[in-house]
């Protein structure tokens, strides 16, 4: 069906046609019968990466296939998303091993973006659990693969935005968990120096992620918000969560009703929000126990809020840059408070050590930030791109909208091997997107 | 703990009739023309349920078969929902007598064979539900889609005779009118949203009239007042519009 579609970010917006599937013959039939398409779960990437005139969506795609509740290993097809799979692994006792701050992304998805979460350090990304996936070709023809069967394959599927074929199955393993409730601590950082210490003081635990004010200035530059987590034990419960310790938390969340106008988001609207924000923790520590819900997905409780940017939609931009390269964080955020084009939400976590093909994490820092599309903003991030890459870093696929080629080749050193393999599983570039046609095609 | 039968599994709405009819601890048995389909529902539904599913071969036009099906069926269903039906362009089935046989066929004649069958089962049992998805298409003929219309329109009054029939037995008859549904049959149309039910509004539903012993339902409340409209249209009046 002709439709118009856009990803998490609202931009860029375009016409496709979308064909849906629920079985596996008919999916055999759209891949053989179509000249070229891009697999598509919920949309919760941000830009263009499952943007085509044509998308095969995996949405009705969405069965549990087993589940081995004593060893935790879960196996669906691509479709299902994590807030389904949350519903039933939860009182038995599992949790995913990593996800992002979403759980409205579908399995696939997450595979795709090779996602990352909180505990990125102590468990790596999502492919590090999955123990075998099969994907459709875009000939039609069917493979399964591992870390160790066509290896190559599976390498580069994990990270390679959906270009090595569609996946249709994917199994991997589950974390084991005493209770659905999270030990959280939150520490106030007055500035960069000091979070960046409190995250090498705590990187023991389990669960990491600082939020950050980009728009401070003086001694006050880059104060933060530390949050940390450990999965709670049963005898750490407060006594009324004892008697259900695998609760799932109630279903509670508010429609963003509207697309707000772009002028509603300001430097200083931001300002205020930030300064709220800071301010509601009142103590420099904060100690408690809560849902799994708030502490990994406090934005999806206010449904649409991407709505929030306006109708012309928004950037967000994530990079990460070696360990070694701090100075680089701190120019960035300089040049961000500068230009004062206001970032809602900024996200910084250090990542762990990771070897991969063309998947994002890599050691070091990373920091997503949010910007509302307007005149002048993509000039802005080119700049920021050649900081980013002058340090040694690189972006998030799954986040882009604009990047250009030579960007892209840049921060993956990797990348050549990777279009190898999508050239031979994937042949003409038969499954494309117009991320892909901008990042990839074009020859450098 | 009841046990539901679904005829016709493989739609999007079946999934979700048999998702919603699972996670209230029922039993479920999926039958459908193409039983191998079903194998990822049935692990769908037996993993996130913690219910019992069973899987059985059913094709709605091949009526030969149908009591043997029943017999066959390893435990008895207390509920049973006929979910199958069949739409296809109406100016195709006009010139292609076969394409009207399977129209017929899959929303009439299939439904009204199995479900004799099912209805002599639980007049027996004096006890049972019968839940049969018709169509407000089925409400007035209309140039558009006239053939799947009449099909649906003898299943709606096939039902309601039913309903007056199994009452005595204490059997609930419940006809289930959906108006327009967001499904992979529907994918191209451009349906009005306030008019269009997601397949899971359509199971909680099904699940709700059951619940309540209900006897007609249509699934978005403002069907019900529409299709009043278009049935008091003036025959002389309505022959003229293009609908």
């Amino acid at each position: 069906m002709k439709k118009k579609i856009a990803n998490w970010g609202n931009y860029p917006v375009m016409e496709s046609d979308e064909q849906l599937f629920s079985f596996d013959d008919q999916l055999q039939k759209l891949v053989k019968e179509s000249d070229h398409f891009i697999p598509r779960g919920n949309g919760r990437c941000y830009g263009d990466a499952s943007l085509s005139e044509q998308t095969i969506s995996t949405l009705k795609y969405d069965k549990v296939l087993s589940f081995d509740t004593k060893n935790g290993v879960l196996e669906c097809q691509s479709g299902l998303t994590f807030d389904k799979i949350l519903e039933f692994i939860v009182p038995k006792g599992w949790f995913l091993p990593v996800t992002p701050g979403t759980k409205f992304i579908t399995v696939g998805g997450a595979v795709g973006s090779d996602v990352h979460g909180k505990n990125h350090h102590v468990d790596g990304s999502f492919s590090n659990h999955i123990v075998e996936m099969e994907l459709i070709l875009s000939d039609g023809s069917t493979i399964i693969c591992s870390s160790i069967q066509h290896a190559d394959l599976f390498e580069a599927t994990c990270g390679g935005m959906g270009l090595t074929g569609l996946i249709i199955r994917i199994k991997f393993r589950l974390k084991k968990i005493e209770t659905s409730y999270i030990k959280q601590k939150q520490i106030k950082a007055q500035n960069l120096d000091e979070v960046i210490r409190l995250f090498d003081e705590y990187s023991h635990y389990t669960y990491s992620v600082a939020w950050i004010d980009c728009l401070k200035k003086g001694e006050h530059f880059g104060r933060s918000i530390l949050i940390l987590g450990e999965h709670a034990k049963v005898d750490e419960l407060p006594e009324k969560f004892k008697i259900d310790p695998l609760k799932l938390p109630a279903k509670k969340s508010i429609p963003f009703p509207i697309n707000l106008p772009s002028w509603v988001l300001n430097s200083f609207t931001v300002k205020l929000f930030n300064f709220l924000y800071y301010g509601k923790n009142f103590k420099r520590e904060i100690k408690n126990v809560v849902s799994y819900e708030p502490f990994f997905y406090p934005l999806d409780a206010i449904l649409n809020w991407n709505r929030g940017y306006g109708k012309k939609g928004f950037i967000q931009y994530q990079f990460v840059l070696p360990l070694e390269s701090k100075q680089g964080l701190i120019e960035i955020l300089h040049r961000i408070s500068d230009a004062g084009l206001g970032s809602f939400l900024a996200v910084l976590k250090v990542f762990g050590k990771q070897e991969s093909m063309i998947s994002f994490p890599t050691e070091g820092y990373t920091l997503a930030l949010d910007f509302p599309v307007r005149d002048g903003l993509f000039e802005f991030l080119d700049e920021l791109d050649n900081i980013v890459l002058k340090y040694g870093g690189r972006l998030y696929m799954s986040k882009d909208a604009r990047m250009k080629p030579e960007v892209l080749q840049a921060g993956y050193p990797r990348l050549n091997d990777f279009k190898k393999i999508v050239d031979q599983y994937n042949p003409k570039r038969k499954i494309r997107s117009v991320q892909s046609d901008r990042l990839l095609t074009p020859q450098l | 703990m009841s046990t539901v039968l679904l005829l016709g599994a493989t739609s999007d709405m079946a999934v979700a009739i048999a998702r919603k009819m699972a996670a209230q601890g029922n039993n479920i048995q999926l039958a459908s023309r193409n039983a191998a389909r079903l194998a990822p529902l049935q692990s769908d539904l037996k993993v996130r349920y913690n219910i019992d599913c069973t899987v059985h071969e059913f094709d709605a036009t091949d009526f030969n078969l149908h009591l043997s099906f029943f017999e066959s069926l390893p435990v008895k269903p207390d509920i049973t929902i006929c979910v199958f039906g069949y739409m296809s362009d109406n100016k195709v089935a006009g010139q292609e007598w076969q394409e009207s046989a399977k129209i017929i066929n899959s929303n009439y004649t299939g439904a009204v064979s199995i479900l004799n069958i099912v209805a002599n089962y639980y007049a027996e049992k004096k006890s049972g539900v019968i839940v049969g998805v018709s169509s407000v298409a089925g409400e007035r003929g209309r140039q558009s889609n006239y053939i799947y219309g009449s099909a649906k329109a003898g299943f709606t009054a096939y039902l309601s005779g039913l309903r007056n029939s199994m009452h005595q037995y204490g059997v609930n008859v419940i006809t289930v009118l959906p108006g327009f549904v967001y499904t992979k049959m529907t994918a191209d149309l451009k349906l009005p949203p306030l008019l269009t039910a997601t397949p899971e509004v359509v199971a909680d539903a099904v699940a709700s009239a059951i619940k309540n012993k209900k006897n007609v339902i249509y699934v978005k409340w403002m069907w019900r007042w529409i299709m009043l409209t278009i049935k008091t249209i003036p025959e002389g009046f309505f022959k003229k519009l293009r609908l």
